[in-house]
């Protein structure tokens, strides 16, 4: 049983995860129908601004809890500037055009920040602190679930929560909402589309940068590779909840951390993706639309 | 259209055969070409870039003591990405340019798929970290060498150390599913099944660039092993070794000379601390190594990276050998790797009859306080 | 916006702890970043401007470059019997090395090709294809391997199997449409690669199978050098066989069926074409070129393993149908040899290459975003029907 707790708990912390990646993923593509490749990389620009800014500032000998705030701040500002900009670049000159132009100039921006840093800083794996203190609570705990594990779960809820909240609730919401159900209409009834894409884009990137400190400091290391690989995990899990929602990226980041992680456990962490891919195809077999998706819309 | 291809066939096969040996008699020009081919871009570069930083080294120097025979050597670097399908590319790019002789490929992959188009030119390979036994054990690549330990005498080295010494008898093989990892990890789980002292009670590939591995690292816990031998490069191990400490397991963890770099310690700090692994035996006493080092420092202004010395033993050997024979001959340069030794910065080397070094030793190392410390 | 650029440039050099200020990075990108921004605008401008005047009706009587010499015969016949010739004698004026990424770029047209049945035509959006490009390289490896079967007998088996696994892929993916299908041929992709990594057994795995031989000519035994030449002309010729059969196949009923379901699915059903039936084949013919790509790729490197066949190897070969032009066969090839000749010729700028082919695909599609050579095909497709029915 206790085997059984620890790999659902270790599930829960990779879903927490995916899905601090996925709803970004999930709510640019619920707004303009565009699987933005260069998210990850936004993920992964984040984690590199807050490491800089970390590495200054404990440079200038600050407490570790005033670091965590600052840093994580600049990486949002960061992070959203970065996103916004890609957006004006990349996808705005593209929104008339066929979709799978925007999808290659999306690939193409992703190579471009992945080299950009790959240049810019180094190649190598450079060594992330821990920001996040063990707290001495959760010593008895520790060989079951770690506190910095405790922390990306509850910061995983967190954001859910205001996220949804934005979108359902205010103003930004509903014009967003509106955007997404239908571009021309929006801007008809007095809705600035491109400024709603742009706030898209900014809270998108702003959730990525938080799961980029996050992560990088659970996992302890960043290059400028860890985007793309984590990018592409998320997005299967924003595509498996439902794309568009964002309560089914959560959802389906959680279904498909607790996949690898019994896979992994009770069966072989050799075919760890493998499994992973094959609950994708399953649910979407037979739900094609994804696990809280919303019913196709069929155009005539 | 169609017939003008077939009666190109028709000439095409007769122009080959003189085309391949005008190419082969052009060679003989004056200077001697060196080719240095491995991954110098992309997520393997790091490994890649060392290498061709050894043999600018190692080649101005010989240059400024007028070259081998009075002529100069001339440097060809291109880039593989470590992939077989480039790799093939880089090949043929480098026979196009006269090459007479390569250090390099860094992958073992990518090494097969060139090796074959550098045997048909009769053209010599030395690779300073393409570790997979079957390149020199196939007798399939008469023209590879290598300057580095194979897959399985490594492997060896861990089981030996992990059952002997560590006196341990439970141990989980983790490997990263890629051709050097999985390659190590399968002989060491063939020698620790060979060897009555212990077991393997787990075997399991991790899948690389994961954001986690708790469950693996829970299974390893569940499966009481008392030492893991891990096959793959330093950022997996890294973040196992991290989740192990952090979840409070005190298991021993062994690992190979991809780990055995110095940003392996940097990046999993304390966590680092008691981590094995296997490297060729100390070079720091070495002077031709200190040398070595001393001269990259000067010209890059940093510590070398990995294979770096490994690449400078490589380079030097292939020289060397072109020197001793006097000609760029494949048949003469073969038989001066075979017979004559050379001294490099990993020791006294000549190579045996399948390619692989003799006199170079393989040794286990421990991070303590830090930095590698070799145990005796 | 671009005050968000020089913010971003403040960069450090966080390696052990050494902090490096690199002011004069600072500046430099400043300068740099506001020059882009200036041309950047004044092409969009341009661009826009453009395309108002298209709207407006002011339409310029003269199509692009490359549609009027489709068009035009005198051109279009000499222009033909030139890139023929060039064709030919190729391997003789220029250097092994230059052959050598020829032949890589032409099995990247026969792949284009392919994929442009699946995206281009069906406009089934498809990430895995490279599954059935694996599918094809192990299936010559691995009856190589085993049984010694030569690249002749094992080119039809190895279509024969891209047919059959693009049947079994296809078949529980009927059902969805756009970013889903997307996802799941794209989980279909990795699962080949990863049973191909992990089934040690069956496929050797990460270590991958070696020797696998070339071609062979009558039983003759070749230098690499006349191998080489030899591939060539294998490719040149499967080449247009390719092109030949995807040209015939746009013209006819199937072909016309699949780009009625890629501009309107439903609309499609309702005039009688079976939908599951129509997009199968699309899958399944696709596929058969990607597995006779694999064979032939298998055969160029004498070895194959799992890392040939990531994620990017699709998205590679999608991008260059995209970037070609969609639905367009002389899109394809333009874009194929662009995509795939390019990094090699970059080889000169070393490290920044990656970063320029980035920027090139962005660049490319924000001002052209049909492609390289766009709709040709459409444009044609429509007079032609619009002929035979009056």
């Amino acid at each position: 049983m206790d085997y059984f707790l620890e790999l659902f708990l270790g599930g829960l912390t990779r879903g927490s995860i995916y899905a601090l990646i996925a709803l970004g993923y999930t709510m640019v593509y619920g707004i303009i129908e565009l699987i933005n490749f260069a998210h990850g990389e936004i993920y992964m620009i984040g984690a590199f601004t807050a490491l800089i800014v970390i590495s200054v500032l404990t440079m200038m000998g600050m407490n570790t809890l005033a670091i965590l705030v600052i840093a994580g701040v600049i990486a949002v500002i960061y992070s959203s500037a970065y996103g916004y900009t890609v957006e004006k670049i990349a996808y705005k000159p593209l929104r008339n055009a066929p979709r799978l132009s925007a999808l290659i100039s999306a690939i193409g921006m992703s190579l471009f920040l992945q080299n950009y840093v790959l240049l810019a800083q180094t190649s190598d794996f450079l060594p992330f602190p821990n920001l996040i203190p063990d707290f001495e609570f959760m010593e008895p705990y520790a060989h079951i679930i770690g506190s910095t594990d405790i922390v990306i779960v509850i910061t995983t809820a967190i954001v859910m929560i205001i996220l949804t909240f934005l979108i359902k609730f205010t103003r930004i919401g509903k014009a967003m909402r509106a955007t997404s159900q239908d571009k021309t209409m929006a801007m008809l009834t007095g809705v600035d589309v491109d400024r709603v894409i742009s706030v898209t884009f900014i809270v998108g990137s702003a959730t990525a940068a938080i799961g980029g400190v996050l992560i990088a400091s659970h996992v302890g290391m960043i290059n400028f590779y860890v985007g793309f690989i984590a990018g592409i995990k998320a997005f299967v899990a924003a595509v498996l909840g439902g794309i568009g929602s964002i309560p089914g990226a959560v959802l389906g980041s959680f279904v498909l951390g607790w996949t690898e992680s019994f896979a992994t456990g009770y069966i072989s962490s050799d075919y760890e993706d493998v499994f992973a891919f094959l609950i994708l195809v399953f649910i979407l077999i037979f739900r094609p639309a994804g696990i809280l998706g919303r019913s196709e819309r069929h155009r005539v | 259209m169609r017939k003008s291809i077939r009666k190109l066939f028709v000439t095409a096969v007769f122009i080959i055969f003189s085309v391949s040996m005008i190419t082969g008699a052009a060679c003989a020009a004056d200077t001697i070409k060196l080719g240095v081919a491995g991954a110098h871009s992309g997520d393997l570069a790091s490994y890649g870039i060392p290498s061709v930083k050894a043999a600018e080294l190692v080649v101005k120097d010989i240059n400024s003591r007028g070259g081998i025979d009075g002529k100069k050597v001339e440097l060809l670097v291109e880039d593989d990405v470590c992939k077989p399908e480039v790799a093939t590319n880089t090949a043929t790019k480098l026979l196009s340019q006269g090459v007479n002789v390569v250090m390099g490929h860094i992958c073992s992959g990518a090494t097969k798929a060139a090796l074959s188009i550098y045997k048909d030119a009769n053209i010599i390979c030395m690779s300073p970290s393409a570790t997979n036994p079957p390149l020199t054990q196939s007798g399939n690549y008469p023209n590879f060498y290598r300057t580095i330990a194979s897959d399985d005498a490594q492997a060896k080295l861990e089981v030996d150390y992990a059952l002997g010494v560590l006196k341990v008898k439970k141990i989980a093989v983790l490997h990263d599913k890629g051709d050097y990892g999985k390659g190590l990890a399968e002989f060491a789980k063939l020698f620790i099944g060979q060897d009555p002292r212990g077991e393997v009670v787990l075997f399991e590939g991790v899948t690389p660039g994961a954001v986690d591995y708790s469950a693996v690292v829970q299974k390893v816990k569940r499966s009481k092993a008392e030492a893991v031998i891990f096959g793959g490069y330093h950022p997996e191990a890294s973040k196992i070794v991290m989740q192990m400490r952090k979840k409070r397991m005190k298991t021993h963890f062994i690992s190979d000379d991809g780990v055995k770099d110095d940003t392996f310690i940097k990046v999993a700090g304390k966590y680092a601390e008691g981590v094995y692994a296997t490297g060729p035996k100390d070079t720091a006493k070495n002077p031709m190594a200190i040398a070595a080092k001393k001269a990259h420092q000067k010209e890059y202004g940093a510590d070398p990276g990995a294979f770096f010395l490994e690449a400078y033993a490589a380079t030097l050997a292939l020289l060397n050998a072109i020197d001793k024979a006097g000609s760029t001959d494949y048949k003469a340069i073969e038989k001066a790797l075979k017979t004559e030794y050379v001294e490099t910065p990993i020791g006294k080397i000549k190579f045996d009859d399948k390619g692989d070094a003799i006199g170079i030793g393989f040794s286990i190392y421990q991070v303590q306080n830090g930095v590698y410390v070799e145990v005796k | 916006m671009f005050l968000t650029f020089p913010i971003m440039v403040i960069r450090v050099n966080p390696i052990e702890k050494i902090i490096e200020w690199r002011w004069n990075n600072l500046i430099l990108v400043g300068a740099g970043s506001f020059l882009i921004s200036m041309v950047w605008r004044y092409m969009i401008e341009r661009k826009d401007y453009g395309t108002r005047k298209a709207e407006a009706g002011e339409k310029s009587d003269q199509p692009p470059l490359i549609q009027r010499v489709m068009k035009d015969k005198r051109i279009y016949t000499p222009f033909l019997i030139i890139v023929a010739l060039f064709a030919c004698i190729f391997p003789f004026v220029f250097s092994m090395y230059q052959t050598n990424i020829l032949i890589t770029a032409l099995i990247y047209v026969m792949l284009g090709l392919g994929l442009n049945i699946v995206v281009g035509l069906a406009g089934l959006l498809d990430l895995g294809y490279v599954a059935f490009y694996a599918v094809g390289a192990y299936t010559y490896a691995l009856l190589n391997y085993h049984f010694g079967l030569t690249f002749w007998m094992v080119l039809p088996i190895g279509a024969g199997m891209g047919t059959l696994f693009g049947i079994l892929l296809g078949f529980p993916v009927l059902r969805l449409r756009g970013d889903y299908l997307a996802i799941v041929t794209l989980g279909f992709g990795e699962i080949i690669r990863l049973i191909l990594e992990n089934w040690n057994e069956f496929s050797f795995g990460p270590s991958g199978i070696a020797q696998i031989s070339r071609p062979s000519f009558l039983g003759m035994d070749m230098s690499v050098h006349g191998a080489i030449i030899y591939m060539y002309y294998i490719m040149i010729a499967l080449c247009l066989f390719t092109i030949f059969f995807v040209n015939r196949l746009q013209d006819s009923r199937i072909g016309r069926a699949w780009i009625a379901l890629r501009e309107d699915e439903t609309a499609c059903q309702a005039m009688g074409i079976d939908k599951a039936k129509t997009k199968l084949t699309a899958f399944a013919l696709g596929a058969t070129w990607a597995g006779m790509g694999g064979v032939l790729f298998a055969a160029k490197t004498t070895f194959v393993n799992p890392a040939s066949f990531t994620i990017w190897e699709s998205i590679i070969i999608l991008c260059i149908v995209v970037l070609g032009g969609m639905g367009s066969i002389v899109g394809v090839i333009v874009g194929a040899l662009i995509l795939i000749l390019l990094p090699e010729y970059l080889r000169a700028f070393s490290e920044y290459r990656m970063l320029a082919f980035g920027i090139l695909l962005v660049i490319t599609m924000v001002f052209r975003p049909g492609g390289i050579v766009s709709d040709v095909r459409r444009i044609y497709q429509f007079k032609g029907t619009a002929e035979t029915k009056s």
